[in-house]
């Protein structure tokens, strides 16, 4: 391979519009967050750095790690639905005929073409007392009850006097379904490229030599697509832990999640010192949990040697 | 430590600097008393002006206007904090009037520009939230209170109790998603006055209202009427327009004043400084206070208008709707907020992550 000294101008023509993106467009105004968590607020809008870390020592007060504990569960229960339910779904697009994979794919695809406070709005019609499921509901409920009475079981009631709506917008269920729903793609496309790749005699030969189905996912198929499925798991645990326009819209009167914690101190608090230290600690969170994902690989590898 | 040095570093300083540059580059807000282009940049709450209003002052006028919306006040305080994008226009209610005068973004209004003023009851031509109306000038008015469907109560509701201190209606009630709105009303439900500053009664609205969630179903965006329309709840926290504007079209519903009283607000009309069309700016508010173009606008939001002159226009179901314009013994018991400084601000936030986390 050649050293990349030899051909600088190659270098530098691919490297350079990334690095200068990184730098002006990320890099550079985090370290104005950064900056800014270490300042104090005088009057209405100004802030002065006195690198102070007071806003640090109040943002671990138990209160605020309490609501960072109850995003991180919410964010793990997320994302452990989402590869149940995306994990067969890549595996059928996967194994499906050749001509039928790009429309599957594209109907994995197809709810990232539709805005998100669209595709949340619609929830709340589906979830609703009066909206479709329990509308659907109802219509079985009635259905079977006049199939009662029919048999001559009506007066019993077996079924209750009158349908009673399910509770399922408002509470923890409905930013649970949502959150998950909106993020299945994202961990359904990883392990799709995983499986894409995965060589299927390894397959074959562990059935010709005698493992069972299950056997062979677990033992063949989960381990060699498991970069893919850590890929998935970080894609969709991350931007869960922050996430604050479904708590909002979906949520009831307990579903307060840190990132609409820090959402009101840049808005109604007007407090951004103290915004971007929940900010900074809510990343710290997401730094020891990519840590833990490369000290678990590390001890992996070790386990082979 | 806050040294000079450290100063320096504000970010505030940085930023109005570099879009002093920016501004100095677009819009060149100096030169503004020459002849200004026909455009004015109007920065509104959704639903919140007339359907024909902007179309009529660009035929009236040939001023263009273009018109951005905000969802709420924080947003609005929000984008105009770091220094104005470039709006002329804005409607900020009466404690952010108050807080961004503080703040000093707000230009005076010239009122000999504005010789509709004349239509405006005089009631609204002086405010506590400023003095003299030299930033700015009112253009509705309102109260929060109570709405809720006639159909499914078992009396007709007169206290806030039903929705911070009672079962009776578990699950099928909500209250407003804003601070500031829930916290306000409960130390009116208690008692106190809404712009209290005593710890204390902070402390007694947060036990209040924790011990009151369990049967709350929801904190709503600004959208019980919505709630209330599809029956998702039966008694709402809401705005007096939206329940009126839900009145019209199903006669189930009505609006309350709780008899503890309720909050009055008033939305203004001001000129943020660096608004790069201060004369578009004072044609617009003088255009908006004319009495047709008034009643028009009233007609449409439902919301109460302080022009005299376009109240007198309308039919007696505006004008004499109680929703619309509550009776002066209800409007006695209500209070308007004032603007107490950053520190009440902070407990009135607190107490609500703490709400809202228990």
């Amino acid at each position: 391979m050649n050293n990349w000294k030899d051909s600088k101008s190659v270098f530098i023509t691919t490297f350079l519009p990334g690095t200068v993106w990184l730098t002006a467009f990320f890099l550079v105004p985090l370290g104005f967050v950064w900056v800014m968590s270490f300042g104090e607020k005088y009057g209405i809008i100004d802030i002065v750095i006195t690198w102070t870390p007071n806003n640090y020592l109040r943002a671990v007060e138990s209160i605020y790690l309490g609501i960072i504990w109850k995003s991180v569960w919410i964010s793990a229960l997320v994302t452990a639905l989402c590869l149940m339910v995306s994990f067969p779904i890549a595996f059928a697009v996967s194994f499906a005929k050749d001509k039928w994979k790009p429309i599957l794919l594209l109907i994995i695809i197809l709810p990232f073409w539709i805005n998100l406070l669209i595709r949340t709005y619609a929830l709340i019609a589906v979830f609703r007392t009066r909206g479709h499921v329990n509308f659907g509901l109802e219509w079985l409920w009635e259905k079977a009850n006049a199939g009662l009475i029919l048999i001559g079981l009506g007066k019993h009631q077996f079924l209750g006097e009158k349908f009673q709506p399910l509770a399922m917008l408002y509470n923890d269920f409905s930013v649970i379904a949502g959150l998950t729903y909106v993020y299945i793609p994202f961990i359904v496309l990883p392990i799709y490229a995983m499986l894409e790749r995965l060589d299927r005699s390894y397959i074959e030969a562990s059935l010709d030599l005698g493992a069972s189905q299950i056997r062979t996912l677990f033992s063949i198929v989960i381990p060699l697509t498991l970069p893919g499925i850590i890929a998935g798991v970080i894609l969709v645990f991350i931007p869960c832990l922050g996430s604050f326009v479904i708590p909002d819209l979906l949520g009831g009167t307990n579903s307060q999640m840190i990132g609409n914690v820090i959402e009101r101190q840049f808005k109604s608090a007007n407090d951004w010192p103290f915004g971007a230290a929940l900010s900074f600690l809510l990343m710290y969170v997401m730094f020891g949990v990519l840590a833990m994902r490369s000290l678990l690989t590390v001890r992996k590898s070790e386990m082979k040697v | 430590m806050a040294s000079r040095s450290n100063h320096d570093l504000s970010r505030r300083h940085f930023l109005k600097n570099t879009s002093a540059i920016a501004a100095g580059l677009t819009f060149h807000p100096f030169k503004a008393t020459a002849k200004e282009e026909k455009r004015l940049n109007f920065y509104n709450w959704d639903t919140y002006i007339g359907e024909t209003t902007l179309d009529d002052f660009k035929s009236k006028t040939g001023i263009v206007t273009q018109m951005d919306l905000f969802a709420d006040s924080d947003e609005l305080f929000t984008k105009l904090r770091e220094g104005n994008p470039g709006y002329d226009v804005i409607v900020p209610a009466n404690d952010y009037v108050e807080r961004m005068n503080v703040a000093g973004i707000l230009m005076p209004i010239d009122h000999d520009k504005i010789p509709n003023l004349s239509n405006i009851n005089k009631l609204f031509l002086d405010a506590d939230f400023d003095p003299g109306r030299k930033v700015s000038l009112p253009y509705m008015w309102g109260t929060l209170g109570i709405g809720y469907n006639k159909g499914n109560v078992s009396t007709p509701i007169n206290s806030w109790k039903v929705l911070y201190d009672s079962d009776e209606y578990s699950g099928r009630i909500s209250l407003l998603s804003e601070s500031a709105d829930v916290i306000h009303m409960a130390l009116k439900y208690i008692g106190h006055s809404l712009n209290t500053t005593n710890p204390a009664h902070f402390k007694q609205v947060e036990e209040l209202v924790i011990a009151q969630k369990q049967h709350i179903k929801v904190f709503a965006p600004d959208n019980g009427q919505d709630l209330l329309a599809s029956s998702e709840v039966d008694i709402a926290q809401e705005w007096n327009g939206d329940i009126a504007q839900l009145m019209t079209e199903d006669d189930a519903f009505t609006y309350v004043v709780p008899k503890e009283g309720g909050l009055i607000w008033q939305d203004c009309l001001c000129v943020p400084k660096g608004a790069p069309h201060p004369e578009n700016a004072h044609a617009f508010i003088n255009y908006v206070f004319d009495a047709d173009v008034g009643a028009e606008i009233a007609n449409s939001i439902q919301y109460a208008t302080p022009n005299e002159a376009a109240r007198g226009k309308l039919g007696d179901d505006y004008k004499l709707n109680p929703a619309i314009f509550p009776p002066d013994e209800v409007i006695a018991k209500c209070e308007s907020t004032l603007y107490l400084g950053e520190e009440v601000q902070r407990i009135i936030e607190d107490t609500w992550t703490r709400i809202k986390a228990s």
